[in-house]
């Protein structure tokens, strides 16, 4: 039995296996000259990982008495974590490494948050989802704080840590609470004692706890507080992370436990989720107009970007997980193409993150600035764009599930979310002349990241590589 | 006599939980907490779970709450201050614990299990074999998935703390064992044959 349960969760034990072999490693050779090459071989080992579950379709396999489910759906997500996750480590090596931050331990962080995420977006329990959720996270506090020196990427982590456990308490005791009304943690034993009709206030509460811890994770609005803050503080690589994997994971996660625990009474979550999304869309559209800070800018456009995920998820339907699947691809794939460039920004070898200093750009680098362009349509969801297609799903599936309302407010905030997006290409375009230009420094794998990301935004419209009939496929597995 | 053990213990850990929260002294905060902690143990061992009520003491009040007084002493936190910090958000505060407190009395006053929720509750107590024992087999069979990722959790948290407080410092002088050894008076001595009146 057990060999057949470590056969299953294989691709998560090679990683974490990988991460403590390379700790030890690193901590008896060079340590930090490692770095390097350890950023390289994790990134490649999660590349292959990503090829590996994608191209194994075994149905839907349990282990560990159903505390770890393998299905489609599970396998969407893993991919699309390793690949960002890969994507970002080998963006951020070299900007690490020039700021003097590329620790040994980095990657290795990255990977053990990756093990988390694997295992959150396979959870069967309400404990092995706990226990994922606190690897990813605690991974990710302490890459928040990596840099030392600096008082606001430790303000970052501390604050993300903090806050981070308040929701983890607020998680564990609606967990609690669903345990004292179910008598089980599992998923599937959830889904057969909670039936429709038959939900008591205590359950009620439980089921609320855990959204709220959710929440939380996937920065939704009201438990956004933490997001810009930690964005702006952490070092931009880093930043790129959180706004990438940990989203996917966190979305994927948030899914797997409303479908699979509580599909018996959708009408119950329904509301509460369609409350969270409204708030996310609309605080992202307007409070990130006042920001300068382009890291800031991003932390409130992914709170929207969350706010428009969740409609799929709030529609309740398969069609609703495809199109929230959908959107998280597509939404993983502009950011780490908008993340590779504000990575290239800086003046005299300083990041600079300032939304001015892109002022007339487009006379400089016409090619860079025509793929901002690109990407900041496709964010905004202005038609030709693939983002505007990851939005249309989502809303289709909306108005099919009979949440029109919803709908119609997303459109708005959508349009008010546009401006912002839209101001930073006015000033690369438009923008009156500055003093202090920036000059982007580009290396290989930034521009690659930048561009391809851009040309995907374009080809996607026509061509979508599979991923449609795959998250169709994995949205069936869920939901059904 | 398991009843009145009971409230005792119930009392005695929700006045420690309180006192910890309002003593002025944050030496005493800590003690009252031992004090919730030892409580909570007996209301362990009242359930029938003992290894869980010693692990409780050894660990909690052991090393846990020792840490903490060390900590408390070590750290120079002004605590008049801070408490006025806090005083400014009471009134929220007290509104926010009361809405609480009220939708907890709602979902505990109506609180019914579902039908089948007797049925899917693990046994609490096994009858033939002793608490330890259970906690064991539990722990490295149902369990050792879970068992496992928090091992790796806690691997995580040991880099943590180590990538963010060890600093190697480049100015300082370290010992280099196999160079020390392998010192020998041919290689530490060096003989200069200074000629007279002229200095090296």
């Amino acid at each position: 039995m057990i060999q057949a349960d470590l056969t299953i969760i294989l691709p998560e034990i090679v990683l974490a296996v990988y991460a403590m072999a390379a700790l030890i490693g690193a901590v008896y050779t060079t340590k930090d000259e490692l770095a390097p090459l350890l950023v390289w071989t994790t990134a490649g080992l999660m590349a292959l990982l990503a090829i590996w579950i994608a191209t194994n379709s075994d149905g839907t396999r349990v282990a560990f008495n159903g505390m770890f489910v393998d299905d489609g759906f599970a396998r969407f997500s893993k991919v699309a974590v390793l690949l960002s996750a890969a994507a970002v480590l080998v963006m951020s090596q070299e900007y690490m490494a020039r700021r003097n931050l590329l620790r040994f331990e980095f990657p290795l962080l990255v990977a053990l948050a990756a093990v988390g995420m694997m295992m959150m977006v396979s959870a069967g329990d309400l404990m092995s989802l706990y226990m994922g959720l606190e690897l990813q996270s605690l991974s990710l506090y302490v890459v928040a704080a990596l840099r030392r020196d600096s008082a606001k990427s430790t303000e970052a982590g501390l604050k993300y840590f903090v806050l981070g456990a308040l929701s983890s308490g607020l998680l564990l005791y609606g967990a609690s609470l669903v345990y004292g009304f179910t008598g089980t943690t599992l998923f599937s034993g959830i889904i057969q004692t909670v039936h429709h009709g038959d939900v008591s206030v205590g359950l009620l509460f439980g089921l609320i706890f855990l959204i709220s811890g959710l929440a939380f994770k996937v920065s939704a609005v009201p438990f956004h507080m933490w997001t810009p803050d930690v964005y702006e503080g952490a070092p931009t690589p880093i930043t790129a992370f959180f706004a990438t994997a940990p989203k996917v994971a966190a979305m994927a996660l948030f899914a797997r436990l409303m479908h699979d625990a509580f599909g018996g009474i959708i009408k119950d979550w329904q509301q509460v989720l369609v409350l969270l999304s409204v708030l996310s869309m609309l605080l992202g559209a307007v409070a990130a107009i006042g920001q300068r800070d382009i890291k800031r800018l991003m932390a409130f456009s992914s709170i929207a970007h969350m706010g428009y995920a969740l409609i799929g998820l709030a529609a309740g339907t398969e069609m609703g997980i495809k199109a929230m699947l959908m959107y998280l691809a597509i939404y993983v794939t502009m950011n780490i193409g908008t993340f590779a460039f504000i990575l290239m920004m800086e003046r005299d070898g300083k990041p600079v993150t300032d939304i001015d200093a892109l002022r007339q750009y487009s006379k400089r680098e016409p090619g860079k600035a025509l793929a901002v362009l690109i990407l900041m349509f496709s964010l905004a969801g202005v038609p030709p764009m693939l983002g505007f297609f990851a939005k249309f799903g989502v809303w289709q599936a909306g108005v099919d599930a009979g949440l029109t309302g919803l709908v119609i407010v997303s459109a708005i905030a959508s349009v008010i979310g546009a401006f912002y997006y839209l101001r930073i290409v006015f000033y690369m375009y438009f923008g009156a002349e500055n003093e202090d230009p920036i000059e982007t420094h580009s290396s290989p794998v930034l521009w690659v990241a930048l561009m391809g990301s851009a040309a995907l935004m374009l080809v996607g419209v026509f061509y979508q590589f599979g991923i449609e009939g795959a998250a169709a496929a994995a949205a069936a597995t869920l939901v059904n | 006599m398991t009843v009145f053990a009971f409230y005792l213990f119930a009392i005695s850990a929700i006045t420690g939980g309180l006192f910890t929260v309002i003593s002025r002294q944050p030496v005493h905060s800590v003690l009252w907490l031992i004090l919730s902690f030892l409580s909570a143990a007996g209301l362990f061992v009242l359930l029938g779970a003992e290894f869980v009520a010693m692990l409780l003491i050894i660990v909690y009040v052991g090393a846990v709450a020792v840490l903490f007084l060390f900590v408390v002493m070590m750290l120079d936190v002004d605590f008049a201050e801070l408490k006025a910090e806090m005083a400014r958000y009471m009134p929220l505060a007290l509104l926010i614990g009361l809405i609480i407190l009220m939708q907890f009395v709602m979902a505990f006053g109506a609180w019914d299990s579902a039908q089948g929720a007797a049925a899917n509750l693990a046994q609490p107590i096994p009858t033939d074999r002793h608490n330890t024992e259970a906690l064991g087999v539990i722990l490295y069979d149902q369990y050792f998935l879970l068992f496992q990722l928090a091992g790796l959790i806690l691997l995580v948290a040991m880099i943590g703390a180590i990538v963010l407080t060890l600093r190697h410092r480049k100015d300082i002088k370290r010992q280099d064992i196999v160079g020390q050894m392998m010192r020998d008076p041919a290689k530490a001595m060096e003989l200069k044959d200074v000629k007279p009146g002229q200095g090296l």
